[in-house]
């Protein structure tokens, strides 16, 4: 273990870098350099995410506005190279501008349903007893639903549209991340370094900060990524079923939708959008996983 | 570091900044010399919880009416079978796990009174080594970090911890240059044991617990990390809680010895009278049991047969009862209390056979 680079010169250098404690997360890091599946996965969604950003630089025409006279041209047509759809827009501008609302739709409630049910998960975890039970129990109420029909149900009473399309989502997605917090923090909870940490007069808080968060972030992150592809799956299912964005917004599930009726026609205009849908959700399911093998280190 | 460095580096930890005592107010009065740490009729009773309204079934009697006292510098030695509440007792303290009832004095000061000691102020005497070097150890943390954390909390700021820690490592014979940025799945068995130990070391305290420090570690190493503990003990002053199943380590290295059996006391007493005249049947059967280097006094049979009874449901009268090859009725109707045996002054037996008029066959007449 004790090779040279990481042996520090004197008193000072092991003092400060004792002090940014910064070793784990460097350690997780050079694991992740040496995985060159994950890294090439994280380039793609680095490109995609770029394309998405600064849509109006990768595309000449307007996604919004078609012509009848080019109707459901196929792949390959010059000014169109991937086609045009069913009332004459161009693809490839719908498909990088459609993006927008697909990932915003897939990362969004992820991240809101980390922020609440982590926190509901962690305070289940770490407080034990009475909280514990009305939180777990809670969970288990909305866990009887399966997500997408927890998802459709909600869509279903608020309305179709973006925002509910994200506020049902990240409903559904809570039951599962306090799961995995609550789970994760009481493993760690009761482990003798938390005990003495407590014996060392620490207040729950500080314990909390330097001993319990770093040690179940990792597992939760891991989790919460491994959901973007489910989201992104179901954000497009909800907009596939008409319960998501409304038309004529560029929406990769609801490109689907309107293609499905060119299917004959034009088979592969008609698959393009669910091929980003795949695409996408691969590379977060890729990246998840790579995440999650470069931070379990072997301890 | 060169020599005259880590002498002032000890000298600077040892000096106790601070350690002017608490105000005498409020102070038990006790009328010899008074002991650092007195325990009075603990108790810790565990509900087992079962049944369909999760009501209290049974319970587990883990340390009953438990009373002992440490002396200022000396090891108190605790040792027993597994089960018999030892590290309960650990737990209740360093205040980890409520007590039922009964009182721990802390140099005079009721803990947790409100005219007493606070559990903060506590916590900065006493400290604890736990048995698992590594779940004690947070594996996210440089070990420094972890010793650091101690005196973080208690006001000092983050730099002049790590000071402390880098002494502190030091003194517990580990190059901080090497050491003190490493992760404990980076450190054998007896390092992480170190740092646990220069961990508890941190704040300063007088009183340190150490429950199977040593036991999860082979011998050679054992061996180390008792002397170490020796040794630190002479230069912080300390005082240790020493609970142990091992009789032999016991024997070396406490100066008296707390025999358990069943969340009871049987025995107190000075290590070498208790090694060498033991008075109740339970600690002769244990101290039988030690592998003997004279093969003229070699162990032919086992002089303990079977498991101890169920702490839920302990026996009536003398708990060690039903094993004990010396046992009466008065044994069953009557629970001995711990008291000076006839001809020694300085131990303490809960034994019908050593209090005269007591009933039972043995004992001496009144």
């Amino acid at each position: 273990m004790a090779d040279a680079t990481t042996l520090p010169v004197d008193p000072a250098a092991a003092l400060e870098r004792a002090r940014q404690g910064k070793s784990y997360w460097h350690r997780v890091w050079e694991r992740l350099r040496g995985d060159k599946v994950t890294l090439a996965v994280i380039t793609v969604i680095f490109m995609l995410v770029a394309m998405i950003v600064l849509a109006p630089w990768f595309t000449v025409h307007d996604p919004y506005t078609g012509s009848v006279l080019r109707r459901l041209k196929p792949v390959g047509t010059p000014g169109h190279w991937l086609g045009t759809d069913e009332v004459g827009r161009d693809l490839w501008s719908r498909m990088v501008y459609g993006g927008r609302l697909s990932l915003l739709a897939g990362v969004v409630p992820v991240f809101l349903a980390l922020l609440i049910g982590g926190f509901l998960g962690v305070l289940a975890g770490y407080a034990g007893g009475l909280v514990n039970g009305v939180i777990m129990r809670l969970t288990d109420v909305l866990y009887a639903f399966p997500s997408i029909l927890l998802a459709i149900a909600i869509t279903g009473i608020l309305g179709s549209g973006l925002q509910n399309t994200i506020l049902a989502l990240t409903i559904s997605f809570i039951p599962p991340i306090i799961r995995i917090s609550e789970s994760v923090t009481t493993q760690v909870r009761y482990l003798d370094f938390v005990e003495a940490a407590r014996a060392s007069g620490a207040r729950p808080l500080t314990i909390m900060r330097y001993h319990i968060l770093n040690n179940i972030l990792g597992p939760i992150l891991v989790y919460a990524t491994s959901l973007i592809s489910i989201c992104i799956i179901l954000a497009a299912g909800l907009s596939f079923l008409g319960l998501g964005v409304t038309p004529p917004s560029a929406e990769w599930g609801l490109m689907l939708n309107n293609l499905r009726q060119a299917l004959w026609v034009s088979p592969l205009v008609a698959a393009l959008p669910g091929a980003m849908i795949f695409i996408t959700s691969m590379c977060f399911n890729l990246m998840s996983d790579g995440l999650r093998q470069a931070m379990d280190v072997r301890l | 570091m060169s020599e005259a460095k880590v002498a002032a580096v000890t000298a600077k930890v040892g000096s106790r900044p601070g350690r002017c005592g608490p105000s005498t107010e409020g102070r038990e009065p006790i009328g010899q010399a008074q002991p650092l740490l007195a325990v009075e009729n603990l108790t810790k009773h565990f509900p087992l919880k079962g049944g369909l309204l999760n009501r209290t079934t049974a319970v587990v009697q883990a340390v009953d009416g438990v009373s002992f006292t440490v002396q200022t510098g000396e090891t108190l030695g605790i040792v027993g079978e597994s089960g018999c509440g030892k590290s309960t007792i650990a737990r209740l303290l360093m205040h980890l796990i409520p007590a039922d009832s009964g009182k721990i004095v802390f140099d005079g000061l009721s803990v947790g009174a409100s005219d007493g000691l606070s559990l903060r102020e506590l916590h900065r005497q006493m400290q604890m080594v736990f048995q698992d070097s590594y779940a004690s150890l947070n594996p996210r943390l440089p070990v420094a970090m972890s010793i650091a954390f101690g005196p973080f909390v208690h006001g000092l700021a983050k730099p002049a911890a790590l000071r402390r820690a880098m002494q502190l490592l030091e003194a517990v014979g580990l190059d901080p240059l090497l050491f003190a940025n490493r992760y404990p799945h980076e450190l054998s068995g007896g390092q992480r044991q170190r740092i646990n130990v220069a961990r508890a070391l941190a704040l300063e305290p007088r009183v340190v617990i150490l429950d199977e420090a040593v036991s999860a570690l082979d011998k050679s190493v054992e061996a180390q990390v008792l002397n170490l503990l020796v040794d630190l003990k002479a230069q912080f002053d300390l005082t240790y809680v020493f609970i142990s199943h091992d009789l032999n380590v016991v024997r070396y290295i406490s100066d008296r010895v707390m025999v358990m059996y069943l969340g009871k006391v049987v025995e107190i007493g000075p290590v070498d009278r208790l090694y060498r005249r033991p008075q109740h049947p339970y600690t002769q059967a244990l101290l039988s049991a030690m592998p003997s280097m004279d093969p003229k006094r070699r162990t032919r049979e086992a002089p303990l047969a079977g498991d101890p009874p169920n702490p839920i449901s302990p026996p009536s009268g003398c708990r060690f009862r039903t094993r004990c090859p010396f046992a009466e009725g008065v044994c069953e109707a009557v629970s001995p209390v711990l008291r000076v045996p006839p001809g020694e002054e300085l131990c303490l037996v809960a034994c019908h056979m050593r209090v005269p008029g007591s009933g039972h066959s043995r004992a001496a007449k009144e």
